[in-house]
């Protein structure tokens, strides 16, 4: 079993640290650490879930554009960092599973290892005061 | 494969009568297989080596990182000076620098009075990262570690045994320690099912709550890391400079009157010569 490169293990060790929820994805999407703060958002344990697929996480919750009308995957930053290699910054809504809908603002940045090599991306999100 | 530990100590050489049961030196391990022979790192211990009794004309010293501790042999290194010689270095690439253009700031004025480009022997720099290589009978990889600067670990698989040397190493630094799934451990890619693996362990458990970030492991750690790679046997590396031959022992003794999941563990010493088959 080849274990995770070492920038992708200190980007987890850092989110574990964190009181902001943490999304950390491989380079195709699929998400392969959150932490405890993340866990409220997804609704779901790290521990019980383990790495998601792409396909499984993007599902948990809708994004929702300024007119709260659904908001295209390439409309999220998490997935422009994925597609581009680069940092973006978004404020939107979600709508959990609950019907729970919150605006939240997230900034995704690309994990480029010493080598160059994009090696993954992380999400954070943080909380937004305006309404 | 024989390993020849030629040099344990961590940081600084601690020359003196109170180390001279596992030695003062600082890290320098030699591996040598059908007359060939591969250097890890090039600390003080360096001034030690002996080159195998076969002529050879090839050199080949594999850095594990840059720090002082582990390349202040360097300048001192015979072969360097000797024109008939073809030396290989190899050493984890920066984000900036070549390692040609690394090694230059040390082997130059006025830290050194030779220049490098001035050194008689044949140089090959090797820059490498998460790789793999054939050095005659050695099959190596190198995979980064956590350890401040570009530091990694050395995986060498010769004819019937595979030795692990991972000397400068925190793979426990975060919030709740090394993380339990082979997945995220650093080095675990490394020290996979060893025969042999040599970790830092420069801290006692209860000194390291102290010395968190400082790119070292506890004896602890260290114990916990083997046992989860499964390998066969560990050899505490990077003793701490401070600690005496007598020090040592008490906390080996200690040590072994604990309860571990892992128990075929020793602190390295210079001098020692083993065999792995």
């Amino acid at each position: 079993m080849a274990s995770h490169e070492i920038e992708i293990i200190l980007n987890r060790q850092l989110a574990d640290c964190l009181s902001l929820p943490v999304f950390i994805t491989d380079t195709i999407g699929n998400l392969i650490f959150y932490n405890e703060p993340a866990e409220l958002i997804l609704g779901t344990r790290y521990g019980e879930t383990g790495e998601m697929k792409v396909e499984t996480w993007s599902t948990i919750f809708k994004p929702l554009d300024e007119e709260r009308n659904p908001l295209a995957p390439e409309g999220l930053p998490l997935v422009q960092t994925l597609n581009d290699q680069l940092p973006h910054h978004r404020v939107f809504w979600i709508e959990s599973l609950t019907g729970k809908i919150e605006k939240i603002s997230v900034t995704s940045y690309p994990i480029i290892g010493r080598m160059g090599k994009f090696l993954g991306a992380v999400a954070i999100f943080w909380e937004t005061k305006d309404t | 494969m024989k390993v020849s530990i030629k040099g344990v100590r961590g940081s600084i050489p601690t020359a003196g009568s109170e180390t001279s049961y596992y030695g003062g030196n600082t890290a320098c391990v030699t591996l040598l297989e059908d007359d060939w022979m591969i250097i890890l790192d090039a600390g003080s211990g360096l001034q030690k080596v002996t080159l195998p009794q076969k002529p050879t004309n090839r050199i080949d010293i594999l850095l594990t990182h840059l720090h002082f501790d582990h390349i202040q042999g360097l300048g001192f290194f015979g072969s360097l000076f000797d024109p008939s010689k073809e030396v290989h270095i190899w050493a984890p690439e920066s984000s900036t620098q070549s390692l040609n253009s690394r090694l230059n700031r040390f082997l130059s004025p006025p830290f050194f009075p030779v220049m490098m480009r001035d050194l008689p022997c044949k140089l090959f720099l090797h820059d490498i990262s998460k790789s793999s290589f054939q050095i005659g009978p050695f099959s190596i990889e190198s995979k980064y570690v956590i350890h401040p600067g570009p530091t990694v670990g050395y995986r060498i698989t010769g004819k019937n045994a595979v030795l692990a040397y991972i000397p400068d190493h925190e793979q426990a630094l975060g919030l709740s320690g090394m993380i339990e799934d082979k997945k995220w451990i650093s080095g675990f890619d490394i020290a996979d099912k060893a025969d042999l693996l040599l970790h830092d362990a420069q801290y006692t458990g209860y000194e390291y709550k102290e010395k968190i970030g400082w790119g070292h492991s506890s004896m602890e750690d260290a114990i916990k890391f083997a046992a989860v790679a499964e390998v066969k046997r560990l050899l505490f590396f990077h003793h701490d400079p401070s600690r005496t031959d007598e020090q040592l022992d008490i906390i080996f003794s200690k040590l072994k009157q604990k309860d571990f999941e892992f128990e075929n563990f020793d602190f390295a010493r210079e001098g020692t010569d083993i065999d792995l088959g």
